[in-house]
């Protein structure tokens, strides 16, 4: 679950915080594109330290680097498995150049995490549904969207409560071969999908009930406008992608193994 | 025998729910256990029948440790009804509901046709042994949810907020079932915040407030302490609050029940030479 | 001047045996407090579902009979117009709330009305203000408790301006005292800015003191109708399964040992023991 716990917003307030929704979300990209273009240590070192500005403007270094630990299993399992691969490969010898190699993918990994928890650990829920709704997506999937993200820790706990009521029956999950544990699961799926049917029907009904699809123009309460702060963001993206791109077209590269040798 | 010795609990995510708690319900007795929502009632219960293993502390049913032991072991003396029958109903008859914890305990189909009887006439369910429980009303879901607990006939039972959404005559015939429970020999602990429910049965109380046991005595002295109710964010009973009002009159305060309330005014008012 | 009525109505749901409502005549006054009561599955949440037109539009099924909600005929009208007149306030306060913050909750249902955004904010912020959680308006309905949640649910109804208010049981989640705190809420509505409210609860212990006018259902069928005081002092309504008030039940015994106490009956503890202190003062 530490993955998740990377992923999950906290309302606090903070300069990246209040940065528009759709700017964070194309720096992301840009980031995103800058660690494809590069296999290289170097530089995506460069990438992995500019977040660290971010992260603590927004005050969530805690929260981050949970989200890091979180993908310490995967970045591991990236790195032995390219190890390996050129192990095997490369006729059974382990180059330095094959390690850096492998650090580096690995490094590329953390990186696009990195930058994809500092998303969402900065952008409530809420923002992030108007930026899709003001992005011309139709209302109803960006209500769906929020709808999900304020349910699924209810159905989280609403899973655990049944998994209890059952073990109280005398269920036990961990017993039996391979199918009798998955039908072990059956007991706690029904109720979990007959309480979910029957909450969204109420759900339904108050959504009715509070006018739902009166106005083919609806409105909204909150409004993203951009700030002074939001071109900002947008300059340094630009910038990113820039020397991105004109060093990966001009500039070679040397990888550590290289600049050790010299 | 429950015995509940200085037990603290912390959740995973790090809210402290219990934060030494000692409590030994005694075998055959009736225990109510009140509080707030998020005094710490249901954790508490929970530990019951191991569903959760204290943080420090311990708790021992009938003698042993529940650390030491599993839920379904457990869960065959301390029979758990949850709140929301929903939770727990799962199969394509109430027969079957009721069969299911009866053959995780592995007991003969034999027996278990015998139970599955037994419990459905205990709760008057007997037409629809063969009805889906899907298709039955809130109170009856409520019904064949106990049911399905009572037929593996558990020592003690343990009922989570057994009146939520529950009208007059479904309460009534829950407390006559409780009393029958008990002339039975059972012991039976209920979480609740209906001050009226218990107000009517009177049993042993326990108040919890912010994980910890804050009151622990007989419900009629601690239902009419309005200092420690108040503390807990409990209100008085109706009959109580009554004579809390009449004390010029000289009358007791400790009245919770609505008939000898009745027997206490007349004498007072036969006293004061009424006609 | 009539703001609610139905005649003979009678509904059934698609697939049921039997009607849930059958042959409802009732009428509710403009401004009143009314208290609809009755055992479990006598037909009150049906009869609520009809007066803002979830029924027949979301239920589909049968209905037959006539009904005028706040001059419109929520057969013919889609619920999301009834919603203008009629707020609905349902018994599970986590179903009823799907926003991630609580002022946009409460605006929701404005939004999709498209009430200009300055026009929004002023009818949140008031709403809010009305139900006393202004403060919390930032924080998301997961984290508030279940007495803060069915706030957000009233605010939210309360926002559009309704001329009714129905809430179905708001409080059978909730603890005493949690409980009391809302009633007084819907009560202040009702007084101070004259909103009909039709309130459907089983604890009468808590709610009879607020009624004007209190209708208890049995089978689908409305037997009791008319003033609380009256109404709740004859010994057949318990025979029904409704929970009278305490205090009431007590009187009932008193006179009936012969007690001399006042005609009008009381339906609180308040109520009571001032009649007894009067009644038994030492001479």
């Amino acid at each position: 679950m530490s993955v998740f716990d990377g992923l999950k917003f906290r309302r606090v307030y903070s300069p990246i915080h209040n940065l528009d929704p759709r700017m964070k979300f194309i720096y992301v990209c840009a980031v995103f594109v800058a660690a494809i273009l590069f296999g290289e240590i170097l530089p995506l070192s460069a990438l992995f330290l500019m977040q660290i500005p971010f992260v603590l403007l927004a005050g969530v270094p805690k929260e981050w680097l949970r989200s890091l630990r979180g993908a310490a299993f995967l970045a591991t399992f990236i790195f032995l498995i390219n190890i390996a691969t050129s192990f095997f490969t490369s006729g059974y010898v382990l180059t330095a150049a094959a390690i850096e190699n492998a650090a580096a993918l690995t490094l590329r990994f953390i990186v696009l995490v990195e930058a994809f928890s500092v998303f969402f650990l900065t952008t409530s829920p809420d923002h992030l549904g108007l930026a899709l709704e003001q992005s011309r997506v139709p209302y109803e999937f960006a209500f769906a969207f929020t709808t999900a993200v304020r349910f699924v820790p209810v159905l989280a706990e609403e899973a655990n409560t049944i998994m209890d009521a059952q073990k109280a029956r005398g269920l036990e999950l961990e017993k039996g071969n391979f199918m009798k544990r998955i039908r072990n699961y059956i007991p706690i799926l029904i109720p979990l999908i007959v309480s979910a049917i029957r909450r969204s029907l109420e759900l339904a009904e108050a959504m009715e009930s509070r006018a739902w699809g009166a106005s083919k123009k609806r409105t909204n309460l909150y409004s993203l406008k951009l700030h002074r702060e939001d071109f900002a963001l947008l300059a340094i993206t630009v910038a990113v992608l820039v020397v991105a791109i004109y060093v990966r077209l001009y500039v070679p590269v040397p990888t550590l193994t290289q600049l050790l040798r010299l | 025998m429950i015995e509940v010795e200085n037990v603290h609990f912390t959740y995973p995510n790090g809210v402290e729910a219990l934060k030494g708690v000692s409590l030994t319900i005694r075998d055959g007795e009736f225990v109510a256990i009140m509080g707030q929502n998020g005094a710490g009632k249901t954790t508490l219960i929970k530990h019951f029948n191991g569903l959760l293993k204290p943080t420090k502390g311990t708790v021992r049913v009938d003698g042993v440790e529940t650390v030491k032991t599993s839920v379904a072991a457990l869960a065959r003396n301390v029979g758990f009804v949850f709140q929301n029958p929903d939770h727990q109903l799962f199969s394509e008859t109430v027969e079957e509901e009721i069969a299911f914890a009866l053959k995780n305990f592995g007991f003969d189909a034999e027996v278990i046709e015998k139970r599955i009887s037994w419990a459905l006439n205990l709760l008057g369910l007997e037409q629809y042994r063969k009805t889906s429980p899907f298709l039955l009303s809130g109170g009856e879901r409520k019904r064949v949810a106990l049911a399905s607990v009572l037929a593996w006939d558990p020592k003690t039972l343990v009922l989570d907020e057994p009146t939520i959404g529950q009208d007059y005559q479904q309460k009534e015939k829950l407390r006559q079932f409780i009393v029958q429970m008990q002339t039975q020999g059972k012991t039976v602990v209920v979480v609740t915040h209906d001050v009226e429910f218990v107000a009517e049965c009177n049993p042993r109380v326990v108040l919890m407030k912010d994980g910890k046991i804050v009151a622990d005595g007989e419900g009629r002295t601690i239902l009419t302490n309005p200092e420690i109710l108040a503390q807990s964010s409990v209100v008085l009973p109706q009959i109580t609050q009554i004579f809390m009002r009449l004390t010029p009159l000289g009358l007791p305060k400790d009245v919770i029940d609505v008939y000898e309330a009745k027997e206490i005014l007349l004498k007072c008012w036969r006293r004061s030479g009424g006609k | 001047m009539a703001i609610i009525e139905t005649k003979n109505l009678t509904y059934t749901y698609p697939g049921a045996a039997k009607p849930s409502i059958n042959d409802v005549s009732m009428k509710v006054e403009k401004g009143e407090f009314v208290l609809i009561t009755g055992p479990s599955g006598c037909g009150k949440t049906t009869l609520c579902r009809c007066f803002n037109g979830l029924i027949p539009h979301f239920y589909q099924g049968e209905i037959k009979g006539e009904i005028t909600v706040a001059g419109m005929n929520p057969t013919k009208h889609h619920t999301h117009e009834m919603a203008k007149s009629v707020g609905m306030v349902f018994q599970n306060p986590e179903n009823q709330l799907f926003a991630l913050s609580i002022e946009k909750d409460v605006a929701f249902g404005l939004e999709n009305l498209g009430v200009p955004r300055e026009e929004i904010r002023r009818r949140v912020d008031w709403a809010l203000m009305q139900t006393g959680i202004y403060d919390l308006r930032e924080r998301s309905p997961h984290e508030v408790s279940g007495g803060q949640q069915q706030r957000v649910a009233i605010a939210a109804v309360l926002a559009m301006k309704p001329e009714i208010i129905v809430l179905d049981e708001p409080t059978s989640f909730l603890d005493p005292l949690s409980a009391e705190k809302i009633f007084e809420v819907i009560h202040e509505l009702n007084r101070k800015l004259g909103i009909t409210v039709v309130l459907v609860e089983h604890r009468l212990d808590l709610t009879a003191k607020y009624a004007d006018h209190i209708i208890i259902m049995d089978e689908g069928k409305v037997c009791f109708d008319g003033n609380p005081r009256e109404i709740l002092s004859t010994e057949e309504t318990r025979l029904i399964g409704v929970g009278i008030p305490k205090a009431t039940l007590l009187y009932q015994l008193l006179r009936k040992e012969g007690i001399k106490l006042s005609d009008v009956t009381p339906l609180s503890s308040e109520e009571l023991a001032t009649l007894l202190l009067e009644a038994l003062k030492p001479q």
